[in-house]
Formats: structure tokens, sequence, C-alpha cells
């Protein structure tokens, strides 16, 4: 499924969108200018990789440091241990889509376990 | 260079051999450790571990399928470096000849004298201890945690959620005014008396009472403090006893530069135990922190596998984290250099602020509560070169 995310000119460069999804997928734009989608979601805790601290293609978790490769979900060294999902990315007319993966997600722990649950 | 030690087998340790590996040592590599578990992660030991919603398989810091070709002694205490001929003695009387040495040995817990052997009476570094705490928490009542720092403070919060009775004992006027100044070490600190924990400040902790197992905490103003559990949460003390006579300067640690380097050729420090130079502060420094733990050792391990040849660069600000009451607490930079701290977003009031240290107006340090995204953007701005 393609998903419309946001106009590739209100994503200035070195910044990322959220999209409000479950689970939510964030979309990065470099400072050399490419634009990636992956999970949003860190794989080792609840925080949000849109908030954390893009250097090149990696953005850097904003709690605990580990840094995710955007262009392949890898993940550098702990604490995460788990890549993050990828999602293929399509600029047309100056709107950015995301057609999102049908793998399942790495979601942390404490997450996976309040999806089991159910819904509150 | 054909063999390495690594000395050592937790965060500082394993990142060493990692990047030992990942810049392309080939040779031999020894890790030695005195505890006897796989190198795990200690932040969970004071929160999620604590509070038994993680187990000690999701403390591994090691990936399932990951091979350092490395020899791992575990189980071994390392108690002398001998320089001349470049080797470790190990406390069962063997030894592991290196021509690098990276010493990782952390720090321990600091205990209260006179409560060795008191039940009910507890430290926390180690996996063994947490167990330990983790197992007579289950049971309820009053807990005592002496030592308003991180650790206490994390425990504090942990064994409120688990529905103990806490009282939190402090000796300074203001828990955390060390790493985060008065004003916002009063702030952090009031998450304790928000839910209800009682905190009692500016008061020495006299002794313990008890026969067999604790029953009371004595302050040294003549109050008793009734506790079925004591949490000692005074800090730590580097562990290097181990190099006395060994030629390493130590002063609060290993002295080392910002890359690791020490007073002996061949032999870097990282980690915990490793009091280095801060070239932004101007001074050594030693900080017990996951992140310089984690990261530090990449710069000290290309520092020895260069020979010592390479300019140190500058590393990134201190930076760490604490969770507590639900609050994700970040800090970063150093506070106390600051001539002036100012809340530049949230409310005190309602724990979720963005406060920002300055000297001279320059931003030297950011402390964040529940502010992930804004934290970051700052702390990023504090490790541009040339800043501190
Ligand atoms: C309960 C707890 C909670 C924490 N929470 C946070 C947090 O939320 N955020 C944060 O930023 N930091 C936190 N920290 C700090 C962080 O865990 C440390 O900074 C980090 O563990 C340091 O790693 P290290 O490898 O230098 O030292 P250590 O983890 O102390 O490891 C040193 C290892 O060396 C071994 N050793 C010591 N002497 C010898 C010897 N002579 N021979 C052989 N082996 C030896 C020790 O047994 C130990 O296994 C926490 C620490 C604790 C204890
Ligand atoms: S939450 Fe991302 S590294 Fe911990």
């Amino acid at each position: 499924m393609m998903i419309p995310a946001c106009r590739l000119a209100d994503l200035p460069r070195g910044e990322a969108y959220r999209l409000d999804m479950d689970p939510p997928v964030s979309v990065f734009h470099t400072d050399d200018g490419e634009v990636f989608a992956i999970d949003d979601t860190c794989t080792h805790q609840d925080a949000s990789l849109a908030d954390g601290w893009l250097e090149g293609c990696e953005v850097e978790c904003p709690l605990h440091a580990s840094k995710f490769d955007l262009r392949t979900g890898a993940v550098d060294a702990p604490p995460a241990k788990l890549p993050v999902r990828t999602h293929e990315v399509l600029v047309e007319d100056g709107m950015i889509y995301v057609r999102v993966s049908t793998d399942a997600p790495n979601l942390p722990p404490c997450i996976a376990s309040r999806l089991a649950a159910g819904p509150a | 260079m054909k063999a390495v030690a690594v000395v050592g087998a937790s965060l500082a340790g394993l990142s060493a051999a990692r990047s030992l590996r990942k810049q392309g040592y080939d040779g031999r590599l020894v890790v030695i450790g005195d505890e006897t578990h796989r190198p795990y992660d200690r932040p969970p030991l004071s929160k999620e571990f604590l509070a038994g919603t993680l187990g000690e398989a999701d403390l591994a810091l090691e990936a399932d399928d990951e091979d350092l070709r490395a020899e791992w002694l575990l189980g071994t205490r390392a108690d002398g470096l001998d320089r001349t001929r470049r080797a470790v003695r190990l406390a069962d009387g063997r030894e592991v000849r290196a021509d690098g040495i990276v010493i990782a040995t952390g720090a321990a817990a600091r205990t209260l004298p006179g409560s060795e052997g008191l039940a009910g009476v507890h430290a926390l570094r180690t996996l063994d201890d947490a167990r330990a705490l983790r197992d007579e928490l289950a049971l309820g009542g009053r807990l005592v945690v002496i030592g308003g720092g991180f650790i206490g403070a994390e425990v504090a919060s942990t064994a409120y959620a688990l529905g103990l009775d806490v009282t939190v004992v402090e000796v300074a006027p203001t828990p955390l005014a060390g790493p985060l100044g008065e004003t916002m070490g009063g702030i952090v600190s009031a998450l304790h008396t928000d839910h209800g924990v009682r905190l009692l400040c500016g008061v020495g902790v006299k002794g313990l009472s008890g026969g067999t197992r604790v029953d009371a905490v004595l302050l040294e103003d003549g109050r008793s403090i009734p506790a079925d559990i004591v949490v000692v949460g005074v800090g730590a003390r580097p562990c290097v006893e181990w190099l006395e006579d060994s030629g390493v300067e130590l002063d609060n640690g290993v002295k080392c530069g910002a890359d690791g380097r020490t007073s002996l050729a061949g032999v870097v420090a990282v980690g915990d135990c490793a009091n280095w130079y801060d070239p932004r502060l101007g001074a050594h420094r030693r900080v017990e922190h996951w992140t310089g733990a984690r990261e530090r050792p990449d710069a000290a391990v290309a520092t020895l596998l260069a020979g010592g040849a390479l300019e140190p660069g500058v590393p990134r600000p201190p930076y760490f984290w604490s969770d507590q009451y639900g609050v994700k607490i970040q800090f970063a930079g150093h506070a106390g250099v600051s001539d002036s701290v100012t809340v530049e977003e949230g409310a005190v009031g309602d724990r979720n602020v963005l406060a920002v240290y300055r000297r001279a107006g320059e931003p030297v340090a950011v402390l964040g509560m529940n502010q992930p995204r804004l934290f970051v953007r700052w702390r990023k701005q504090l490790a541009v070169p040339g800043s501190r």
C-alpha cells in the first residue's frame, strides 16, 4: 500500500516526519537530500527515532544512542539488538509516498506486550 | 600487535573488544572478567529487571550470533599488571601476556561500614545484587534508601511502583545537586514527594540497627527510621587496586587522556574506572555513565592500534539518562561550570522541562524531563566543536 506522507518541500534536510500509523513510520530527509522511511519506534524501548540525532544515513536513538542505518535498518551496537523495518519511498510530483513493508515489525518488548494485551 | 588483553568484561570491555575487531585487529584477544556472567546491561538492574518486567536473558549485551573470536576468562580476577613482562596476573595464579592492554574494570558500589552481615541490607551494582534485592522487594514492606543519587532514586521509584513504603535519606540539602546543580536537582528530586515517597535531606546516617536482620536506619539527628529493607546507594569507587605499583598512574581511577591513553605505552583505560581528560572542561573527570563506556572505547582502541600516534579528537559531552516515576530524565554536558540555568520549554510543575545551563551566555549543559526531541536538538548543539 502506498501512503502519502508529506510534501518534500515541507520536510527540510536533516529533519524527520512521523506518520501516525500503527506502528508509526518515519520519513527522514538526510543532509545529502536523500529520503528514507523506517519504523519510528526503536527496537530497544519506547522511543521515537524521528526525535533522534540524524547524521549521514544514520539516526541515533534519542534515549540510549543505538544507531540505525536508514538504508538497511541495521543497528550498530547495544542496547538495541534488532534492526528496524525499512520501507520503500517514492517521490512523485513533490509528494513523498511510503510503501509500508509487509514484514513483521521488531517492536520493543514493552510495546509488543501492550499490543498483545489488546486495545486499552 | 599480536595479543590484546581486555580486563573487565562488562560494557566498556565488550565495547573495546568489538572496536578491536571492527578496526581490523586480527590477533589474540583475551577478555578477563571477575563475574561469572557474560557481559550484561546494568541500567535495567535498577529499573525493569528490578521491577520484574525484564528477565536475565534480556540483559545480554551480546547479540545471539555474535562471535568476537575472543578467549573469555570469566570468574577470574586480575590482581596485577607486570609492565616489564607485559602480563596481566590473575588471582588464580595464571597470567596473560599481551602487548596491548585495555583496562575496563569499572566501579564497585560503596558500602556502609558496619552493615556487613546484616540481612536486608543491599547495594546495587551487579546482577547478583539485583537478583537478591528483587527477591526481597517482592515481599514488600518498608524500604529505606540511603543516598538520593540516580541509583537510589531509581530504586525508590521502582519500589514505589511495586507498592512498598519508601523513604529516601540524603545527606546533602538537595539530592542530585552535584550533577544537576541546586535548582534542577531540587526539581528532579521533587519526583519523590510528588509520589508520596518520603525524602529526608540534609541529614546523615549514623548507622543501622538490628540483630541478624536490619530493623531501622539511625540518623545523625537522633531519629530512627524503621526499615525492613535498606538499599545503600552512596556511590561507587573505581576498581583499580589491582593496578597499584603497576606504573599506571592512578588518581581517582586510571588517569588517562580523552582517548584513554594512560601513563604506560600500550595500555588504555575506558569506562567507569577511567579518569579521563576532558578538553571541553580542561580537567580530568571520571564519568560513570553508560554512553561513555559504550563510546569511548572506539577512540581508545584506535589509539592502542596506532601505538599512540593518533591525535585525540574531542569527545562528545558526557551524556546520561535516568528513568524515575515514569519520567525520562536526560542530561548532557557539565552543570558545574555554568553560571545560569533557565527553563526553555515545558512546565516545572508538570515535570516535563527542558533546561539549558549556560556559562557567559554559552550553553554548557542541557537537562530534559520527558523532552527527548528537544533534548537531542540541544545535545547536538553542545557537541559542536569549539563549544563546550
Ligand atoms: C543499577 C545501575 C543502573 C544504572 N543506570 C544507568 C542509567 O540509567 N543511565 C546511565 O547512563 N548509566 C547507568 N548506569 C551506569 C552504567 O551502567 C555504567 O556506566 C557502565 O556499566 C560502566 O561500564 P564499565 O564496563 O566501565 O564498568 P562496569 O559495568 O562496572 O564493569 C566492570 C567489570 O569489571 C569487573 N572487574 C572489576 N575488577 C576486576 C578485576 N580486577 N579483574 C577482572 N574483572 C574485574 C567487574 O566485576 C565488572 O564486571 C547504571 C549502573 C548501575 C549499577
Ligand atoms: S530506546 Fe532506543 S536505544 Fe534504548
